[in-house]
């Protein structure tokens, strides 16, 4: 009886640590899903003169995607983005906290995906996302609402299992 | 010369202003988490992120904002994370009501035994008490 309770107790502590193994401590559980995706309106990267609002792309399912020419993972989701862009959905770039002459070469260096980059130099609209692991990915809908987001880089996984079931979901 | 006061003075009190946003920025600071380095709370951390978010603290209680408005304009966007005491809500009750649970729990248990254990002690018949009794002369 003694020892049946102790291997009971055991086998409760083993399942609870196994759980929380499988968790990452590490991963915020962003508040801004099921919210309007925060306003801005920003100079673009390839004509500062212009702007560009999220309010642009209203009616569209969209994507955006926070990146810098000095983050290296992404480069290394590059080619998601790439291959995300491919497809129907516009993707469109917030260059964060950046310089232009260093997002331009970099664009020139590993392809341009997006239909259209905006500046955010002093990181003051990341901030309005959340943004605290460049890079960061969002996935918008018709009605302006952030659907998902992906902070850190965008692996081959997360875009075949969960980003694009989404999209064909919201195009549906 | 009265220029000259008058500068100092107007100096002092804005020094003096600056120093009680400050130490408000810092007190806020410390109840913050740093999203970057996550076991810093904001005050510690040297991140660029935490220097923009400290900014961000300061500007907001600059313009007249109270503590309560900057940590939901946080919370807003980084999630009761971002806060070091989290807030007692249905998702974090087992958080905070869980040791005293554990503790009244063993408590119990601990109560249960010593109860049985009592119970269990066999009493000395009088003919045993008179043979401790002759024992111990």
């Amino acid at each position: 009886m003694k020892l049946a309770w102790t291997l009971g107790i055991f086998a409760a502590l083993l399942v609870l640590l196994a759980v929380g193994l499988g968790l990452n401590p590490r991963e915020v559980p962003s508040p801004l899903i099921g919210k309007a995706a925060p306003a801005f309106e920003l100079p673009l990267l390839a004509a500062p003169d212009k702007t560009f609002t999220q309010k642009d792309m209203l009616g569209k399912v969209w994507v955006l995607n926070v990146w810098a020419s000095w983050c290296a993972p992404c480069l290394v989701e590059h080619p998601q983005i790439t291959r995300l862009a491919a497809g129907a959905v516009p993707v469109v770039g917030l260059n964060y906290k950046d310089a232009r002459d260093d997002a331009i070469p970099w664009l020139k260096r590993n392809g341009n995906p997006y239909v259209t980059i905006v500046q955010d130099p002093s990181g003051r609209i990341g901030l309005d996302y959340g943004v605290y692991g460049v890079p960061e990915t969002y996935v918008i809908d018709r009605r302006g609402v952030i659907r998902y987001k992906r902070i850190g880089p965008v692996t081959p996984e997360i875009l075949k299992e969960k980003i694009e079931p989404l999209l064909k979901e919201l195009n549906g | 010369m009265a220029r000259l006061f008058l500068v100092l003075f107007c100096g002092l009190a804005m020094a003096q202003e600056d120093a009680a946003l400050e130490k408000r920025v810092r007190e806020l600071s410390h109840e913050l988490r740093c999203l970057v380095c996550q076991n810093q709370t904001l005050a510690d951390s040297n991140a660029p992120l935490a220097v923009d978010l400290r900014n961000q603290v300061r500007e907001q209680l600059k313009s007249g904002k109270s503590e309560r408005d900057v940590i939901e304009f946080l919370t807003a966007r980084y999630g009761d994370f971002v806060l070091y005491r989290p807030p007692f809500k249905a998702s974090t009750a087992l958080l905070w009501a869980g040791p005293f649970v554990l503790l009244a729990v063993g408590l119990a248990l601990l109560v249960a035994r010593l109860r049985r254990r009592r119970a269990a002690e066999p009493e000395l018949s009088a003919e045993e008490r008179q043979r401790v009794a002759k024992l111990l002369e």
